[in-house]
């Protein structure tokens, strides 16, 4: 965020805010509603991401300031990114791997059994 | 002794000390949350049903968890930490136009939603514990206290945090030079940065606990 700001710049920052807000309430609003629709788990589950990464980037890129935020802080939340990401794959390939191995294992008990 | 760079720019990184040194917290805190988020994640696609079997008298099999959470007090706690987060940048906008009674006025509404959050959270974990719930009952409990859990005692620091800025804190923007209220208004960047933060971990919690 920019050290040097007129009191125009803050006014205009504050009607961004109220925006922002507003957004968020109705974007929360969504987020319930479309929960009672009870639509099976993968694509419930990925229109709740959908909203809340929207939910969440408005406030990083307004409330956090991120919009125009100095590189190095971009660099950071990269990395904390990567590794974020990275965790992720760990989990879910390791949780992969178990079913490959236990769907290897059916078939190799069933070729025996045959 | 004098800490440099804690309100003027860093020539190397273009930030103050305070604001590089938030932001890495917070890069610490994503692989905190980041890593309860994917145990909840592994538990939950190894499970055969979730949340699964529940104790309401009998054993009774729950299918979503809305069935055993209250959608409508955690919607209400959302509304509510949406709501500070924009008290807590409208009091440090306050402060950028010099506005002191509009900064007081707005950080005490966001200590005052928090605690209303907490309240709210309270009456939450009331209802599990009638019936016998705990954190050790089964994973969907485990993983629903914990991350809430977890995310209520950040709760509660942003509360001593902002305490302190609305209370005793506010000593150093009254002694009055520009040096010092930049640096008081500096503070409370930094802090809210760390409340926006909470707020969204709880936009990511809400979803992915209460509602799928």
């Amino acid at each position: 965020m920019a050290e040097e700001m007129t009191l125009e710049d803050v006014k205009r920052h504050v009607r961004v805010y109220i925006t922002v807000f507003i957004a968020l309430a109705v974007l929360t609003v969504v987020t319930v509603g479309v929960s009672y629709l009870h639509m099976p788990f993968t694509p419930a589950l990925l229109v709740a991401l959908a909203i809340a990464t929207v939910k969440a980037a408005l406030v990083a890129l307004y409330f956090m300031h991120l919009i125009s935020e100095k590189q190095v802080i971009l660099w950071v939340l990269l990395s904390a990114a990567v590794f974020l990401v990275g965790m992720f794959a760990l989990f879910i390939g390791a949780h992969a791997d178990q079913e490959d191995i236990a769907t290897l294992a059916k078939l190799i008990l069933s070729s025996h059994v045959a | 002794m004098q800490i440099p760079y804690e309100v003027q720019a860093r020539p190397d990184t273009g930030v103050n000390n305070a604001k590089l040194g938030i932001w890495l917290f917070l890069a610490s805190e994503v692989m905190l949350f980041g890593g309860l988020f994917a145990a909840y994640v592994f538990l939950r696609i190894g499970a055969d049903a979730w949340p699964g079997m529940m104790m309401y008298g009998t054993e009774v099999m729950a299918e979503r968890a809305d069935e055993i959470l209250n959608v409508p007090l955690a919607t209400l706690n959302t509304m509510i930490l949406i709501a500070s987060s924009v008290t807590m940048v409208m009091a440090w906008a306050s402060l950028k136009m010099d506005r002191f009674d509009r900064y007081k006025l707005y950080m005490g509404l966001t200590i005052l939603l928090a605690l209303g959050f907490l309240v709210v959270k309270g009456f939450e974990y009331g209802e599990k514990f009638d019936h016998h719930w705990y954190a050790s009952t089964n994973n969907f409990l485990g993983v629903y206290f914990v991350l809430t859990g977890l995310h209520a005692i950040h709760v509660t620091g942003g509360i001593l945090v902002n305490a302190y800025f609305w209370g005793p804190g506010t000593k150093l923007w009254k002694r009055g030079t520009a040096r010092d209220k930049a640096h008081f208004t500096n503070r409370i960047e930094v802090a809210g940065l760390y409340w926006h933060f909470v707020d969204l971990v709880w936009i990511f919690l809400f979803p992915t606990i209460y509602l799928i």
